[in-house]
């Protein structure tokens, strides 16, 4: 009862920020909202018994990522921002859209039956000892995979940010 | 107990929060921040799957999306400061050299 009121707290700040997320004018404003929602899934992982996840999630996305974001944002310093509109001219149609999405797959998932009952969720597996077996284990060439595509955003973020040296 | 359809529910209304925000926003900033916001919505789906189904599988997967998006923000965000250095804009909808 008490985790259904958890949850329900968890899931209202998630949709309300994701909302003013994408609604917001200043982009400043939208980053901030973003920093509650990911604080906000941290929790919903905690819920999951996937306590490192949680962490991971505030130190990667609302350390790094968001930060990142929020670097550029102030950097690149657009004014005009109170004149521009700020959605293009198909927004209706495109708010119309997502809303059938989402009344289609909310149906869907309404007439599904998700096998899930109160002794079947695991009770100690969000460690991180386990974590790191089965990512070291079973997933060695993906997580090889990973490094590489970190390599490769380093390296292409450098070259693609940099001065053009005029030769 | 957490039904586990409150998880899918919560996951599915936050992906399409996000892809409304990608197909309606011109600031390409918030077009970003949309494509995180259905990243973690996936990353929800796959927690509360991983949790209800006793399989870390998911979990391991929530580490591998959370790595793409890094290096995604990160080429991304590259990306955009040489638009704004050489276009002087951040609206995709001013983006159109390519029109014909």
């Amino acid at each position: 009862m008490i985790n259904q009121l958890i949850f329900l707290y968890f899931a209202a700040v998630i949709l309300v920020s994701a909302v003013l997320t994408v609604t917001r004018r200043n982009p400043v404003h939208s980053v901030m909202f973003m920093l509650l929602l990911f604080f906000h899934i941290a929790g919903v992982f905690v819920l999951l018994n996937a306590e490192f996840l949680a962490a991971v999630q505030l130190i990667v996305y609302a350390g790094a990522i968001l930060i990142l974001y929020l670097f550029v944002v102030m950097l690149l310093n657009v004014d005009r921002e109170s004149s521009a509109p700020r959605a293009n001219r198909f927004w209706p149609w495109m708010i119309g859209f997502g809303l059938l999405i989402a009344g289609e797959v909310m149906l869907l998932i309404a007439r599904g039956t998700f096998p899930a009952e109160e002794g079947k969720t695991m009770q100690h597996a969000g460690g991180v000892r386990e974590l790191g077996i089965s990512l070291y284990q079973n997933y060695l060439v993906p997580f090889e995979a990973a490094s590489i595509i970190l390599l490769v955003g380093l390296v292409g973020a450098v070259m693609l940010a940099k001065k053009q040296s005029k030769e | 107990m957490i039904p586990l359809w409150w998880y899918v529910m919560l996951s599915a209304a936050l992906f399409t929060i996000g892809v409304v925000g990608v197909l309606s926003r011109r600031n390409i900033f918030i077009i970003l921040m949309s494509i995180e916001l259905m990243l973690n919505a996936a990353n929800i789906n796959l927690v509360a799957f991983s949790h209800y189904l006793q399989s870390l599988t998911g979990q391991v997967f929530v580490i591998f999306v959370i790595t793409v998006a890094a290096a995604e923000a990160a080429v991304a965000l590259a990306i955009i400061i040489l638009l704004a250095r050489n276009r002087g804009s951040v609206y995709v909808d001013e983006f159109n050299i390519m029109k014909g």
